[in-house]
């Protein structure tokens, strides 16, 4: 037994290095014929002969032969009364043949078929081989994939196919997930060096795997003895899971450091052109949190315009949604707050109005329900970077954009002249225009920056939640909240506070909870207010004192 | 002295006047006419009005800072939630064995969340007068808290409109929470009865909707006596210019202290009578946008004037019981059009506008 498992994959070693690829297309019919005959022989033959046909179907490097050898493991081969050999869906009753050669269906029924029979030292070399099949396939993420798997039943078998492979694998991740495979079994070693080698050798590695098997090494067993009766490999053991512990929570700091950066990023977006409004021109616009759902509908509408191409139609939506919020906003400016300058509460009002008409409007539009807008595929998925930490893509977009469009309205605001002329209004407003300021045409302007931001904010919203008539609501408390926290006027006070009440927020949440969390990130502010109640960065100057 | 002081103008004679016709023909057309009558007021109608009455209470709380103070609170529903929830708790205690799981002591809901007994702070929640001094207290002390805070820091304007906002906000989430023990998400209902009297029985809904009457007479009578005293003007003086009133001597943030837990406490008790007669207070009642509709009322019905508030309270819920039974879709759109017409065109509210047009008329 042991030998076989020993010569197994030593002859399809040979084989695989000689197994026909495509650019042997030649030998390719003639691998398969023989293929075909050893299939056909499989049934009638007794067991050692059904281990060499097996071993000789393993090296044939025919692509039905995993699957096939996968199902007589499973016991789910079966062979006709005519020599077909037929590939159950199902184990036991079989169901839903196909011929294991062709792949074709087969329309016999359980009666016509009788299994293919194995016993435990066929299923040993079958293992041997289905794990030296996969092993030395020519991607590496499927021989990562089949080192994985084997190191989730770890045997005799695996660890001798895996000890092999070692030293052919080029791939150097491959090739460490072996050493972590190999040390795994070598924890079962009844040889306190090989276990303590071991042990010392997981001690760096994080995955939940060595985890797991390392943490039975520290415990005691009911009677009150060590699990482990070396002490040297005990202590071993119990630093390698500490030193696994810390790693862990390091990476999980990092983790719950990356979601709040990112929920930080989401409150910055949110906030900056309520900074712009706000805090520039001093207008309380409540309608802000719509223009953020009118941005996220815009990126709605453009996939609908676009179903083929939502990466591009997401990437258009975003100047698309800026001019989209920012009309809106330059139309608000001109058809209400600039009859209200001078009177922000009434301002607040009437801005508050006009965001549940444009709520309903929505409603009406789209219908209440909430709107799904599709992920771009470069923002799916995650990136992985070891066991304990993988960041999800669109996060780390959002984190990225968020700079870019800070970065961006920066250079807006302290190079260009329109920039120069926000700034001298928000300023001195009656010394600007006496400089030939324009200021009328700056107020609409500058409004308008602000809420084409919000509808650029819309659609960065629209790839991480709901896209909903009420999606605004529930940013415009937080977005003043940021803005006030930050310093009204203060575009750095923005993205500072933004992004410290979104870490503050996530740090808080494992111990009090997501909601708690929010609530007492609210208290904190409300309390902050009270002690500054110009915010972090106040502005500076005879401006300010109003 | 108390005559001149109440019915010197002309509105508050017409809100004494409309008051006083509601208290006794709404009563009598329900308890006295068959439900067949033309007359016959609907015991439906009776507990609208009384809601509406508990609103217009509210509106004057909320008028009595910002039309005369200028405070402008987009949080002051968390009060009358507050107060709503000490009502809701006495309610509830009186609950007792006829609940769902018949426990004599634990609301339906203690009992579901498997609690085993009453926190604290429900206990001598089933006294009468203990609830009704929480009425007072927990919005009360809430607002003097906040208040002493905001107001020494000389936190104002819209910078104190947004923490108002952010405060209720808080409380709502906080009151989402079952662990909270205020039932959660649902809230307390399913009350049976109020000082041993059935709520279901009509006689008691005329009862409540006359105490809502009669503590709304009062608690106007008692803002206009502030109002007219001499710290009235002092608050007047505080609204149109705060910095001098501070440089003249006054304390400035004492006054305004004062004034917003009282008028915190108003809405409490506005809170206290509408749980009663609506059956129920959830965590909803806290929601901002439910304090934003308050200042629309008083906006609409005309601040710095109490009865305009009164009017407004009546006039927007009105339509808003219209227009959400009648034409659901088009609520949103003419409350959002009142916000903005008002404030554009209508500063004075419907009050400011009938005025004029009745000195041009005697101009004329």
């Amino acid at each position: 037994m042991l030998l076989l498992g020993i010569v197994a994959p030593l002859h399809a070693e040979d084989a695989a290095t000689a197994a026909p690829t495509a650019e042997t297309a030649q030998t390719a019919p003639a691998a398969a014929q023989g293929f075909a005959a050893w299939v056909a022989a499989l049934p009638e033959a007794s067991y050692s002969e059904k281990a060499d046909l097996v071993q000789q179907i393993a090296a044939s490097g025919d692509p039905a032969a995993a699957p096939l050898l996968r199902a007589l493991l499973e016991n789910r081969l079966f062979s006709s009364t005519d020599g077909h050999v037929l590939i159950s869906k199902t184990e036991g009753e079989p169901q839903a043949l196909a011929d294991a050669v062709s792949g074709e269906a087969s329309n016999l029924s359980a009666d016509d078929v009788k299994k293919v029979g194995t016993n435990n030292s066929l299923r040993k070399t079958l293992k041997a081989a289905i794990a030296q099949l996969s092993l030395s396939d020519k991607d590496a993420a499927v021989r990562l994939a089949a080192v994985r798997e084997m190191m989730r039943s770890v045997d005799d078998e695996s660890t001798a196919a895996l000890r092999a492979h070692r030293e052919t694998e080029t791939d150097a991740r491959v090739r460490s997930a072996i050493d972590i495979g190999l040390a795994l079994a070598d924890l079962a070693s009844s040889d306190a060096d090989t276990r303590l080698a071991a042990v010392k050798h997981l001690s760096g590695d994080i995955s939940a795997d060595a985890y797991n098997a390392l943490l039975p090494l520290t415990s005691k067993n009911d009677d009150g003895s060590d699990v482990e009766p070396d002490a040297r490999v005990r202590s071993a053991a119990q630093m390698a899971v500490r030193n696994i512990e810390g790693k862990r929570q390091i990476y999980g700091g990092i983790e719950t450091l990356f979601f709040g950066l990112s929920l930080g990023s989401v409150l910055v977006l949110a906030a900056i052109g309520l900074a712009i409004t706000f805090g520039v021109m001093g207008v309380i616009n409540m309608a802000h949190g719509e223009l953020i759902m009118l941005g996220a509908y815009t990126a709605y509408v453009m996939q609908q315009l676009m179903p083929q191409h939502i990466a591009l139609a997401t990437m258009l939506s975003i100047p698309a949604a800026f001019c989209v919020s920012g009309l809106m906003g330059v139309a608000i400016e001109r058809g209400i707050v600039r009859f209200l300058y001078g009177r922000p509460l009434e301002t607040l009002l009437a801005t508050f109005g006009l965001s549940l008409i444009l709520q309903q409007l929505v409603r009406s539009i789209f219908s209440p329900l909430n709107r799904s807008v599709a992920t771009p595929e470069f923002m799916s998925g995650s990136l992985t970077i070891n066991d304990a930490l993988s960041l999800t893509y669109n996060r780390l977009y959002i984190v990225i954009f968020m700079f870019i469009v800070f970065a961006a309205l920066l250079t807006l605001l302290k190079r260009t002249s329109l920039g120069l002329k926000v700034r001298a209004v928000s300023q001195n407003r009656a010394m600007a225009r006496a400089m030939g300021v324009r200021t009328e045409w700056v107020d609409a302007a500058t409004f308008g920056l602000g809420s084409g931001i919000a509808g650029v904010a819309g659609v960065a919203l629209s790839q991480l939640t709901n896209v909903g008539p009420n999606l605004g609501q529930a940013y415009i408390i937080d977005s003043f909240m940021v803005v006030v926290f930050g310093g009204v006027g203060s575009l750095w006070g923005t993205l500072i506070s933004g992004m410290s009440l979104g870490v503050v927020n996530k740090l808080l949440e494992p111990y009090a909870g997501a909601v708690m969390a929010k609530i007492l990130v609210l208290v904190f502010l409300i309390m902050f207010i009270q002690k500054r109640p110009r915010g972090l960065f106040p502005q500076k100057g005879r401006a300010a004192e109003g | 002295m108390i005559r001149r002081l109440l019915l010197s103008d002309r509105g508050s004679q017409l809100f004494f006047g409309a008051l006083l016709l509601l208290a006794i023909f709404v009563p009598l057309l329900n308890l006295g006419t068959a439900e067949t009558s033309a007359l016959h007021v609907p015991g439906y109608t009776v507990t609208l009005i009384g809601k509406y009455m508990t609103y217009a209470l509210m509106a004057i709380a909320v008028d009595l800072i910002w039309g005369y103070c200028g405070i402008l609170s987009l949080g002051h529903t968390a009060f009358f939630a507050l107060g709503g929830y000490a009502m809701g708790m006495y309610l509830m205690r009186q609950i007792g064995t006829r609940g769902v799981y018949a426990d004599p002591i634990l609301p339906d809901f203690m009992v579901f969340l498997n609690w085993k007994e009453l926190p604290w702070f429900w206990h001598g929640m089933d006294h009468f007068g203990v609830a009704m001094l929480m009425v007072v207290l927990a919005p009360g002390l809430l607002a003097y808290l906040f208040g002493w805070f905001a107001f020494r820091s000389r936190v104002t304007g819209v910078y104190l409109s947004i923490i108002t906002q952010a405060l209720t906000y808080a409380l709502l989430l906080a009151f989402f929470r079952n662990e909270m023990g205020f039932g959660g998400n649902n809230g307390l209902t399913d009350f049976k009865e109020l000082l041993g009297f059935d709520l279901q029985s009509q006689k008691t809904r005329i009862g409540l909707f006359l105490v809502t009457a009669l503590i709304l007479a009062i608690s106007y009578a008692l803002c206009r006596f502030i109002i007219a005293s001499r710290l009235g003007r002092v608050i007047e003086a505080v609204r149109d210019a705060e910095s001098r009133t501070r440089f003249i001597g006054y304390k400035v943030e004492n006054v305004k202290l004062w004034l917003w837990t009282f008028s915190a406490i108003l809405s409490g008790i506005a809170g206290a009578l509408y749980v009663p007669q609506v059956g129920i207070i959830n965590p909803g009642e806290f929601a901002p946008i439910n304090s934003i509709e308050v200042v629309v009322w008083v906006a609409v019905g005309g601040r710095g004037t109490l009865y305009g508030a009164a009017l407004g309270a009546f006039i927007v819920n009105y339509a808003k019981t219209y227009f959400t039974a009648a034409l659901p879709e088009v609520w949103l759109y003419a409350l959002g059009a009142l916000f903005v017409g008002v404030t554009l065109f209508l500063p004075q509210g419907i009050v400011g506008l009938l005025s004029k047009l009745g000195s041009k008329r005697k101009a004329s």
